[in-house]
């Protein structure tokens, strides 16, 4: 084995390579105003291809990376920051935001439902895929008791955030969503953390919302699949 | 430092109520809460976790990366069910998006004509 290709699938390569992929990605950002160029998909862009054409596996890469997954929860408990900062944006929003968490719940859940029914998609898949709106741990937790497959649903989970997190911005302007308190619960309702890091790139009130979506949209799916599951028995 | 400390003791506090309260919601959330609360009655100083909490906020994407990547360990199971994965995924996180960012929007703008 050439000692150059171990070097290469080293931690430090790793890490030097995930966040300057990001680092790229925000410069290029900055300087393209396309809602669609964002530093996620900027990043995978650079990092897969990278991987692949040195040969580098996932399990090689996950353990490279694992320190800034690690970062994950702490900026969760960060967000209560943003929120307090944001708090004042939000008084007499209260109702309204309850009401359209609520809706965007039951929408999430009874949409899947639909796109299964017509397609004709086996029940198992259904049921896994119906919280994927929701934030990853509390997704699983709600596959685990309606028996569906969990990594069908930690896949879509995750899909669903990168998908709103990259076409999420361009998407609320083509339909009109124009108020930062808008932007930030759509994003954070529809796309969990992964739309919650688009909505911080926004502005730190859409971000402030967005977290606070999280939150609130993870404990109402809990309470709407299992009523919809009864109903469709 | 010190603000690094806080968070880490609140989300050590958070995994501690998600422990105890049987483990549904997951102690970062419990955690947001606690930090949202905290701030608010003033049982920490703004100052003592701004710089901390931004820069963890600011650049929340690059968290989400090394998932990102697994994906592509998932290739078999996407491969097997793509259609009603990409039709799922598209059509009913615009929906989602639609209607929330909808509602608030709406009663807006009734709340302006008033």
């Amino acid at each position: 084995m050439n000692t150059d290709f171990e070097l290469l699938k080293s931690e430090p390569f790793i890490l030097f390579l995930t966040i300057g992929a990001y680092y790229i990605g925000t410069q290029i950002q900055k300087r393209v105003h396309n809602p669609l160029v964002n530093p996620l998909l900027i990043a995978l862009l650079i990092i897969i291809p990278t991987l692949l054409a040195l040969d580098i596996d996932y399990p090689t890469y996950e353990k490279g990376s694992h320190a800034i997954s690690l970062l994950l929860s702490p900026t969760v408990v960060a967000l209560g920051f943003a929120l307090h900062k944001q708090i004042k944006h939000l008084k007499g929003n209260v109702t309204r935001v309850l009401l359209a968490i609520t809706a965007g719940s039951i929408v999430g859940v009874l949409s899947v439902v639909a796109v299964c029914m017509i397609l004709g998609t086996p029940e198992i898949l259904m049921v896994s895929m119906e919280p994927k709106s929701v934030t990853m741990p509390i997704a699983l937790g709600i596959t685990e008791r309606t028996g569906g497959l969990a990594p069908l649903t930690a896949i879509t989970v995750f899909v669903c955030g990168i998908f709103g997190n990259i076409v999420g911005p361009w998407f609320m302007k083509l339909i009109g969503i124009k108020s930062p308190i808008a932007q930030g619960l759509a994003l954070g309702a529809a796309s969990h953390g992964v739309g919650t890091a688009r909505a911080m790139q926004l502005g730190q009130l859409q971000g402030a919302v967005a977290g606070m979506a999280i939150g609130l949209m993870g404990i109402w799916t809990a309470v709407v699949v299992p009523i919809v599951q009864a109903v469709l028995k | 430092m010190k603000g690094i400390i806080i968070i880490l003791a609140i989300l050590l506090l958070g995994e501690l109520i998600s422990w105890l309260t049987g483990g549904f919601i997951p102690g970062n959330i419990f955690g947001m809460v606690i930090m949202f609360l905290a701030l608010q009655t003033k049982l920490i100083k703004e100052e003592s976790v701004s710089s901390a909490c931004n820069a963890l906020t600011n650049n929340m994407t690059l968290m989400f990366l090394p998932a990102g990547i697994g994906l592509m360990a998932a290739y078999d199971i996407i491969a097997e069910n793509w259609l009603s994965i990409t039709l799922n995924i598209t059509v009913t996180t615009l929906m989602v998006m639609a209607v929330v960012g909808w509602i608030v929007d709406s009663n807006k703008k009734k709340e302006g004509k008033q």
